[in-house]
């Protein structure tokens, strides 16, 4: 799972089924020290509490999102799946 | 998933077997800020996108789950129609 930051919300009026009433944000992947790394990308909320700048937990693995979701065939690949309170890292303050 | 702008089509006279009734449409992956990200891909299309829609996608092994019928040999799919990015 990566520790990413919330960017914003994606609106789509037309959507595959599967992602009818889900709700899409835009995250950015940080590191360890909470600073950007990599790429932007999207990911449905299984929290309905993930809100513009908060740091959240996301799970990008098929898989994973089905299980969780109860559903064999979703094709979402990547869901918040937490909302981060604190992280502490060794070395860090 | 990510955005994308739909920039062209695809015609294919000649398809793999569950692929015959796919629409394929070239894209343009975006980061948050619309600026292209990464090279072109054709991907197929499951909401009726056309030339210049900005829209979002799935890729890997859950574009195929997006089409039906859904074990076909597909590695990025169109699954919504983007009206607004709010970021």
């Amino acid at each position: 799972m990566n520790l990413c930051k919330v960017l914003g919300t994606v609106v789509a009026s037309e959507k595959h089924p599967a992602f009818h009433a889900r709700k899409m944000l835009v995250v950015q992947p940080l590191d360890e020290h909470q600073q950007p790394n990599g790429k932007s990308f999207l990911a449905v909320d299984h929290t309905s509490s993930a809100g513009k700048g908060a740091v959240v937990l996301v799970l990008r693995e098929g898989t994973g999102i089905r299980q969780i979701l109860g559903d064999k065939t979703l094709p979402i690949r990547s869901m918040i799946v937490g909302v981060v309170d604190q992280v502490t890292v060794a070395g860090s303050r | 998933m990510y955005l994308g702008l739909v920039i062209g089509t695809v015609v294919a006279h000649q398809k793999v077997k569950g692929l015959e009734r796919q629409r394929l449409l070239v894209v343009q992956p975006l980061d948050h800020h619309r600026q292209p990200s990464g090279p072109p891909e054709v991907a197929v299309d499951t909401v009726s996108a056309s030339p210049n829609s900005l829209v979002y996608l799935v890729g890997s092994r859950e574009a195929a789950l997006a089409c039906d019928p859904w074990f076909v040999p597909v590695d990025a799919a169109i699954v919504g129609l983007v009206d607004e990015v709010d970021v």
